[in-house]
């Protein structure tokens, strides 16, 4: 019986074998571009979100450098506002955000479609999908730049607030000026032949104007200006942490300028090679300014320079040569170092460098793109440029500023002074980062070079008695 | 019986261990403390300001011994944790009223 069985198996394969053959009709040369097309299409949905997956992880890096640059009574707090500010990031550019963005503009000022992602068919064209996804994550980078610069005295429900905002208006409208016609808008900026091709302003300078914003409206840390005008340190908590964030960011740095290609083509490979050079050279010549200036290679601005040179490449990163980059880098990264020291100075107190990593090197870097531009430079080039930085300057800063003393005015920015001191994690969290660490500066400012101070605290470790018997 | 603690320099603190251990004191509490004396702390740098640490690490050992003990401690551990250089630390001699072993309830010389 099983032997029958067995042969009609094979009877039956055999018979099937003409009809799996004829299954295929004749490829013709018009079926085969259009297969060919098809790989091309799929490919750039999978390079555009593999990308986009690189860039959430940036979310990661600025965690791991606030909390690094950062006291560890606030800890629990940085998390929560990075955590935060990206997923109400999220939701409010898929609901507003995105459709301001990109959705069709008449004016070229704002978009009018598009919002709730109302574009999506479930039967339709998908990539409206890859492309918001990628997008959200260049808004949420936009929006935890500023959790930095208003770290360890930010009000959380106020920065809530602020996160809704940034990512349903500020970010997405300018951002339509530059980027509104990589999907249905247009931008008045982009007309003019604007140069951003990953954002240094759209993202970066945007990112830092209304980090300027909020540190200016809250005001320094306690403890951390003298009446005569000195600066007291505030060390970081963690340095590898801090460090660890920008290598991270790094890593992610390399999905924000390759990815925005949307493209999968060899076009990357120089973007690839831009970003990188561009950071070393940050990264170095950061170390050398902090070395020059301060008789030591410092960590916290060698860190910062390799950020500067990142933002600075941003925006040529597709239109400059690997020379240029280098340049690029370099120049970001002196400027981070004296950027750092000039806000220090005019008192705004910004704990991770954001103003300085993403403002001004998104300015620079933005302006570096005309003028390394591989087709050659013009006045005309560097004027629509400077355009461009200034209108970014213009529309954040004075917006965020007002949205941050409204939201001052009705809930409150600022922690009072006892919440402060206190560490945000109990005020505001009621929990404890370290619980099983005693690591704490017992205030955490550090008396100025010279004077040894009598009541104020040192670097002080509470002490763990260790007992062996 | 006499309480001696000491505030030495964090990486001599297996020296002095084994040391202590040789001359027969068999049990201690050490802590991870910061301090100064004599030896200020120094100036270093932090994104561009500069600043004074003043107080410096320093391991900190309780013993009880026997008052017979306390001279030959003190000389060994003297001897033991000396660098030369300024912030080789100090030790104290305090007199303890009474010592008590939880798991037993023995008490005095028995205890320690």
């Amino acid at each position: 019986m099983k032997l029958k069985a067995f042969a009609l198996l094979i009877l039956a394969i055999l018979m099937s074998v003409p009809f799996a053959l004829a299954a295929d009709p004749e490829p013709t040369v018009l079926t085969n571009k259009d297969a060919i097309d098809l790989v091309q299409t799929h490919a750039n949905y999978l390079w555009t979100l593999v990308a986009a997956c690189l860039v959430f992880f940036m979310q990661a890096g600025f965690a791991l450098v606030e909390a690094g640059f950062t006291r560890a009574k606030s800890s629990i707090n940085i998390m929560m506002k990075n955590l935060m500010d990206f997923s109400i990031g999220s939701i409010a550019f898929w609901a507003i955000g995105f459709g301001l963005m990109f959705g069709a503009s008449s004016t070229g000022w704002f978009g009018t479609s598009g919002f709730f992602l109302s574009d999506f068919k479930p039967d339709g064209d998908q990539w409206v999908l890859a492309f918001w996804m990628f997008q959200v994550v260049f808004a949420a980078t936009a929006a935890t730049i500023v959790s930095g610069a208003m770290a360890e005295r930010t009000k959380f429900t106020g920065y809530l607030l602020y996160s809704i905002f940034v990512s349903a208006l500020i970010y997405p409208i300018f951002g339509s000026w530059a980027w509104g016609s990589l999907l249905d808008g247009s931008g008045w900026l982009e007309g003019f032949g604007f140069i951003d091709f990953a954002g240094s302003t759209v993202v970066h300078s945007v990112g830092g104007w209304a980090a300027l914003a909020g540190a200016i409206v809250l005001g320094p840390r306690i403890g951390k200006y003298t009446k005569d005008g000195k600066v007291k340190p505030i060390m970081g908590h963690n340095i590898p942490l801090a460090a660890l964030g920008v290598f991270i960011l790094w890593l992610g740095w390399f999905g924000f300028n390759p990815g925005s290609t949307t493209t999968a083509d060899t076009s990357i490979a120089m973007i690839f090679v831009n970003t990188n050079l561009a950071a070393a050279a940050g990264a170095i010549l950061a170390m050398i300014a902090s070395w020059a200036k301060f008789g030591k290679p410092e960590v916290g601005m060698s860190l910062n320079g390799a950020l500067a040179g990142l933002v600075a490449i941003t925006a040529g990163c597709a239109n400059v040569l690997p020379g240029s980059a280098i340049i690029i880098g370099a120049v970001a990264g002196v400027l981070v170092v004296f950027s750092v020291l000039f806000f220090d100075k005019i008192k705004v107190d910004d704990p991770v460098g954001a103003v300085s990593v993403h403002g001004v090197n998104g300015a620079w870097g933005t302006l570096a793109a005309g003028i390394f531009n591989i087709g050659g430079t013009s006045a005309s080039i560097i004027g629509v440029q400077l355009l461009g930085i200034a209108a970014c300057f213009i529309w954040t800063f004075p917006v965020a500023f007002i949205m941050f003393k409204l939201i001052d005015k009705a809930i409150g920015l600022r922690v009072s002074p006892e919440e402060e001191l206190e560490g945000l994690d109990l005020a505001e969290h009621g929990g404890i980062a370290y619980p099983d660490f005693g690591v704490s500066t017992h205030g955490g400012i550090s008396s100025i070079g010279g004077t040894p101070s009598s009541g104020a605290p040192g670097y002080s470790p509470s002490a763990k008695p260790v007992t062996q018997s | 019986m006499k309480k001696i603690e000491t505030i030495i320099k964090p990486f001599k603190l297996d020296d002095v261990k084994d040391a202590l251990n040789k001359i027969g004191v068999s049990g201690m509490t050490i802590s991870e403390v910061k301090g100064f004396g004599r030896q200020r702390g120094h100036k270093e740098i932090y994104r561009g300001a500069e600043y004074q640490t003043d107080f410096i690490p320093k391991v900190k050992i309780d013993v009880v011994v026997d008052s017979d003990l306390a001279d030959k401690v003190v000389s060994t551990i003297t001897e033991v944790a000396n660098t030369g250089s300024v912030g080789d630390g100090k030790i104290f001699v305090l007199p303890v009223e009474g010592a008590y072993r939880i798991r037993t309830g023995e008490s005095g010389k028995d205890a320690i």
